[in-house]
């Protein structure tokens, strides 16, 4: 079976998606999406109108069934505690993380 | 019949008629449980033992003292004589896809096992506010990510009810298994390929897929935000439509909830199919699946026994005077699959990217230098298989350099699939169908560990479901006989945009025409040995 995702592609993937693998998930990942990707050149078989539009929820939604927008206003939540209560690290209510890599931008 | 087993919407007239309380529901309900639910998900289980082999294995986190309590406050309510909720006394499980306020919110991921949810979704709190009494949190697929429950990082994994060496389906697993064991009446579930209606199939109860919007997704932990339907599965159709009319409705907190008025789903129930029109596709008798050693795309009939549960459901619907339409054409089915392989992975990836250890949920435990390794890390320890395959495969069919030949595409072929059914469903095509009438599966519940890892074939067991996600359309499963193998076999309808109450009456006429058919006496195995 034709392997599109090389080894090279699938290493430059796992960087983007930051994530780490061994090499035994690698193996499985790798190899399923080649498989995927098999299935999804089944699309290629279908012809396509020029001007088909895309379709982003399936639904119409027609004037008479969508909801306004709501008023762009602040809403304090009102259990900040709560959230804090989750972060994993945390010092004077500040998100305690290791060093942000910065870049120097030209 | 134990209250547990006792269908809600009788369950809720009893409590109303103070022949029974909510505490002794609840009760029953925690019998149940104890007797057929083994251990809890976890994440380090050990071994299975045999005893684990022959358990049902629904929940995550079993919420008895929460469930006694409101019981008791529900029992207050009735002493004193306040007017009652429409779940007033049904038992029921949520998915732990769904926030609930200070409970544990997993989504079956070590990701987020120690993560307790600041607020409540609109569907669980529109279930409570109806004064049902909430059991507990039930298993899943990590994120919801499979169709079999085998990838939750909480094991023991699910089993199937009427034959625990099979898996009760995926994503909404637990769900499904919970409702057909008894542990509750009713379950909230959600649906982004088939994650109900197959699991509800599988364990031989009723599920339904609304049309997209028309229940509110605020507080689901996203899969694909496009396709992500939550929705009731239930040991009848009146339960389940009793739960759709309880979660149904605009919400303020999401912009894809309609503001169109929600029927009487309950009332609607014995109006009867006369007249009504019902569509047969051969392109639903036909399951695609890969060659293993060449890679090539098959078809072959479904069997002979999922074909004839759907042609009774259908002379059983035809004796009560709807009409029956063959050979409807539905090209585009063989295609929602590879759309979906596409679309719902874009969607997954994007919803992904929130979880890295920075403001909840797990971090990892390693000393890490800078932040992007400590992302790495996290999400590696953290993320199962199933999830980073999802995140890999959409961020590279959204890369700019195949999003034309993948995503777009994709997304044109969805137009196509939402095309065919509204050629069908056109009042003013030849078809003008009130409905199709499907299998639900191609086959019936597979062993345990038969079809897992195989991303692939695991992701065709929903290739009769899938399609009414991509067209946003209702979609409801019922029970509609036993397989040779003595399991439950499925059946579906699929109708137009907020057609639920037409889908519900057909299901109502099967299910009083089948009444006295032999399957209906049959009970699932987990259920044969209880007094």
């Amino acid at each position: 079976m034709k392997e599109e995702i090389s080894v090279e592609v699938f290493n430059h993937l796992v960087g983007l998606a930051a994530l780490e693998l061994d090499a035994e998930q690698a193996t499985y990942l790798r190899r399923e999406l080649n498989l995927q990707l098999q299935v999804i050149h089944e699309l290629e078989a279908i012809p396509l109108e020029e001007d088909l539009k895309i379709n982003a929820h399936g639904v119409k939604y027609e004037a008479s069934i969508t909801p306004q927008l709501r008023a762009d206003e602040w809403i304090p939540y009102e259990d900040v505690e709560a959230i804090l209560s989750q972060v994993p690290e945390l010092r004077d209510r500040f998100v305690v993380v290791p060093n942000i890599p910065h870049e120097k931008l030209d | 019949m134990q209250l547990c087993d006792t269908p809600a919407h009788e369950l809720s007239i009893l409590l109303r008629k103070k022949k029974i309380s909510a505490k002794e529901i609840v009760e029953s309900c925690l019998e149940r449980v104890a007797a057929v639910d083994g251990r809890p998900g976890s994440l380090d289980p050990g071994e299975n033992s045999s005893q684990d082999n022959q358990s049902v294995h629904a929940m995550i986190t079993l919420t008895a003292e929460k469930a006694l309590a409101q019981a008791k406050g529900l029992d207050d309510k009735v002493a004193r004589g306040e007017p009652l909720g429409s779940l007033a006394g049904v038992p029921f499980t949520v998915k732990d896809i769904f926030c609930v306020k200070d409970t544990l919110t997993t989504a079956a991921s070590r990701m987020l096992a120690n993560f307790r949810a600041p607020y409540t979704a609109t569907t669980v709190e529109r279930m409570l506010a109806q004064d049902g009494l909430m059991i507990g949190k039930v298993n899943l697929d990590e994120y919801t990510f499979g169709s079999s429950n085998e990838s939750t990082a909480f094991q023991p994994a699910p089993r199937n009810p009427w034959d625990t060496n099979r898996v009760p389906g995926g994503s909404s697993g637990g769900s499904a298994a919970s409702v057909a064991a008894g542990e509750a009446a009713i379950s909230l579930g959600t649906d982004t390929a088939g994650s109900i209606r197959q699991p509800a199939a599988f364990c031989g109860v009723v599920g339904i897929k609304p049309t997209y919007g028309r229940v509110s997704r605020y507080g689901l932990i996203a899969f694909a935000s496009s396709l992500d339907c939550p929705g009731p599965l239930a040991r009848n159709v009146t339960d389940a439509a009793m739960l759709l009319k309880a979660i149904a409705g605009p919400d303020r907190q999401d912009a894809t909830a309609v503001t169109k008025a929600v029927p009487d789903y309950v009332g609607v129930l014995d109006q009867g199919v006369k007249g009504l029109r019902i569509g047969l596709s051969e392109d639903y008798f036909k399951i695609v699946y890969m060659d293993a050693e060449t890679g090539e795309m098959l078809q072959k009939p479904v069997p002979d026994e999922v074909r004839a549960a759907v042609y009774h459901a259908a002379e059983i619907l035809k004796a009560q005077g709807a009409e029956i339409i063959e050979d409807v054409p539905m090209p585009n089915t063989r295609y929602a699959i590879p759309a979906f392989f596409v679309i719902s992975r874009v969607e997954a990836a994007s919803n992904l990217h929130r979880f890295d250890g920075a403001k909840y949920g797990y971090r990892t435990a390693q000393p890490k230098r800078d932040l992007r390794e400590m992302y790495q890390a996290t999400r590696n320890e953290a993320f199962g298989l199933q999830p980073k395959l999802r995140i890999l495969m959409g961020m590279y069919v959204s890369a700019a350099q195949y999003s034309e030949q993948y995503y777009s595409r994709a997304l044109k072929v969805r137009t196509l699939i939402r095309r065919d059914f509204e050629n069908v469903f056109d009042p003013g095509s030849s078809y003008h169908l009130d409905a199709l009438l499907t299998p639900t599966t191609p086959t019936t519940a597979f062993e345990m560990g038969a079809v897992y890892g195989d991303s692939v074939l695991m992701q065709y067991a929903d290739q009769f479901t899938v399609t009414a996600n991509h067209a946003g359309i209702p979609g409801m499963t019922f029970p509609a006989g036993l397989g040779a193998d003595g399991l439950p076999l499925g059946v579906q309808l699929l109708g137009p945009d907020f057609s639920e109450p037409i889908l519900l009456r057909m299901g109502r006429v099967f299910e009083e025409g089948t009444q006295a058919e032999a399957w209906r006496l049959q009970k699932p195995q987990v259920l044969r040995g209880l007094a």
